[in-house]
């Protein structure tokens, strides 16, 4: 039981030289999102008496909360794609992992609990972000952080699964441009999603970002969520799991043929 | 050179009877491929037991089984008496692995990836630091401790490899390729650990397409070729077996190997024409050298040297270990 552990004690010796500068872009990126989508795009929003479909919420606060969301999955992406490539391919770690007895299944536990607190730092500094700027209450965006936790793991598990069975690096790149990134804008973070035509929104329903959302926006501002929240936390968990699945057996078949 | 004899490195513990490594009709298929094709061997405690042959040979794959990270396709493997399909991570605990390729985290300094490898082998604390020390003092890198990876020379990173590899005071050092790579300086200095810890009872397992390391390393090898082994013993024993004591290298201008040949056939047990050179394996060289002038064929160059295991593997193969 003591492996997985291991493997999270590994990561966080390496991210211990590295944290300065991804501190920085935790900390910067939602600033700069919240000032130009927020105050920018917001206060023409907030100012149009045609709009009334937010219920009374400013835009701000509107987009942060699915903002959250959206920073547990990028971080939940970027960290299951591209070290663990790195892992497979350029430095080899997990190869030199491998031959100790640490397995395969330890690696991808240990792995994704390192991920879980990747995406707790990302998703805590764009709440210390949210509250400082009082675009969120302090309470409430912290009662969404478990949502956004497991958005971010909705995501990093079955990246984390893709990886070793990517041709190469282009495909990773593909995954960030035609997966996440449109997932990122019509998935309910900027607008709801009922604004959207019939056919993408059905698209909408499956993507695991709008389920993220909808929970996060429960918590952080109050909004009812479209199905039951269990209905939500089940989608989401089931993606953890079936990504942690495929996880193990695709760097099995790719590290131990 | 200072003498680096301070480090411990504890001898191997001996296997529960005989053997630490035994396999039987040994197999590894990738789908319709056969990379090794039922191979028998076994491997004595202490010893340092090799595997010769060029690229493509099985060497590596028939090391992957044994460092229990590759399946076995077919046969019997038992690897300190265990089977590596039941028990991976106890052999494993058990075994130092230097891959062909360092697979170092270059990002972190050479103490880092030596404490994080401890780690996963469940050292820690005063025991794991102490263990560092010593081995930073076995492959002479104690004053690069705190430097970072990536700018080590490819001699440095190897031997933090075989550092890293020694972190669990392993019964068994498995060497895949070891000098590949390394300029002939780094390639000395390697030795020279590797024969320390062999001092020590260290049982090796090294594969290496050069001959010359096999010889200077292994006590017992194994030839491989094309999936299968085609021959076992001592360097020694096998060169007396399979080549004779002398060989005579003649190079001939241009067109000029052609001609004569046919006319060295009587000076030596066995001739190999090679596309650049002829060679004449024979117990007396100097005489065969004499015969040639007084035939009045004046080859450009003439050398006289001994036998060894590349000249084995031409025996055996009709080919050279390294093309």
């Amino acid at each position: 039981m003591m492996q997985p552990l291991r493997v999270v004690e590994a990561n966080a010796r390496v991210y211990k030289r590295i944290w300065k500068g991804s501190a920085v872009t935790a900390f910067l990126n939602p600033i700069l999102f919240l000032l130009a989508m927020g105050l920018g795009l917001g206060s023409i929003i907030d100012d149009n008496p045609a709009v009334d479909g937010l219920g009374g919420v400013r835009y701000i606060s509107f987009i942060a909360s699915g903002l959250l969301a959206a920073t547990a999955m990028q971080t939940g992406g970027v960290e299951g794609s591209w070290p663990v490539l790195s892992g497979i391919k350029w430095t080899k770690t997990y190869h030199a992992a491998l031959a100790t007895p640490v397995r395969v299944t330890d690696l991808v536990t240990g792995n994704l609990l390192w991920l879980a607190v990747r995406v707790t730092l990302s998703a805590g500094a764009f709440a210390i972000v949210s509250a400082a700027l009082g675009v969120l209450e302090p309470i409430d965006v912290l009662a969404a952080l478990p949502a956004a936790i497991l958005t971010g793991m909705a995501f990093a598990a079955p990246v984390t699964a893709y990886t070793p069975v990517a041709k190469d690096e282009t495909r990773l790149s593909a995954v960030f441009r035609f997966v996440i990134l449109p997932m990122f804008l019509f998935s309910g973070t900027f607008f709801p999603i009922e604004q959207l035509p019939g056919l993408l929104q059905a698209v909408a329903y499956i993507t695991p970002l709008w389920h993220g959302v909808e929970l996060c926006r429960l918590s952080a501002i109050g909004f009812d969520t479209t199905l039951h929240p269990l209905v939500h936390v089940g989608y989401l968990a089931l993606w953890t799991s079936v990504g942690w699945w495929f996880a193990q057996r695709n760097l099995r078949k790719r590290l131990q043929p | 050179m200072p003498d680096q004899e301070t480090a411990e490195v504890r001898p191997a513990r001996a296997a529960s009877g005989g053997n630490l490594v035994t396999a039987q009709g040994l197999t590894k298929r990738f789908g319709e491929f056969v990379a090794v094709d039922a191979v028998d061997f076994s491997i004595a405690p202490g010893e340092a037991f090799g595997f010769l042959g060029p690229n493509g040979a099985g060497k590596t794959s028939t090391m992957r089984m044994i460092a229990s990270v590759s399946p076995v396709t077919e046969g019997h493997l038992r690897v300190l008496g265990m089977d590596p399909a039941s028990k991976g991570p106890e052999i494993r605990a058990r075994l130092g692995v230097v891959p062909q390729d360092d697979t170092l985290d270059t990002e972190l300094t050479v103490n880092e990836n030596l404490y994080i490898y401890g780690r996963y082998f469940g050292i820690g604390g005063t025991v794991l630091k102490r263990r560092i020390d010593e081995l930073l003092d076995f492959v002479q890198l104690t004053e690069r401790r705190g430097s970072q990876v990536e700018p080590l020379s490819g001699g440095m990173k190897r031997r933090l490899t075989i550092a890293r590899a020694l972190i669990n005071e392993p019964d068994v050092l498995i060497l895949d390729e070891p000098t590949t790579g390394l300029d002939p300086q780094a390639r000395h200095v390697l030795w020279d650990r590797l024969y320390r810890l062999k001092q020590r009872g260290v049982t090796l397992i090294i594969t290496t397409h050069y001959m010359d390391e096999a010889e200077q390393l292994c006590d017992r090898l194994v030839v491989m070729d094309q999936a299968k082994i085609v021959a076992e013993g001592s360097p020694g024993a096998l060169i007396a077996q399979y080549s004779t004591r002398e060989v005579v290298e003649l190079r001939f201008a241009v067109g000029q190997q052609e001609e004569v040949g046919h006319r060295l056939d009587d000076l030596a047990q066995r001739i190999e024409e090679l596309p650049d050179r002829i060679l004449l394996y024979t117990n007396r060289g100097d005489d065969a050298v004499g015969a040639i002038h007084e035939r009045g064929m004046n080859p450009e160059s003439i050398v006289v040297r001994r036998s060894t295991l590349e000249d084995v593997f031409l025996r055996l193969t009709g080919r050279r270990l390294i093309d």
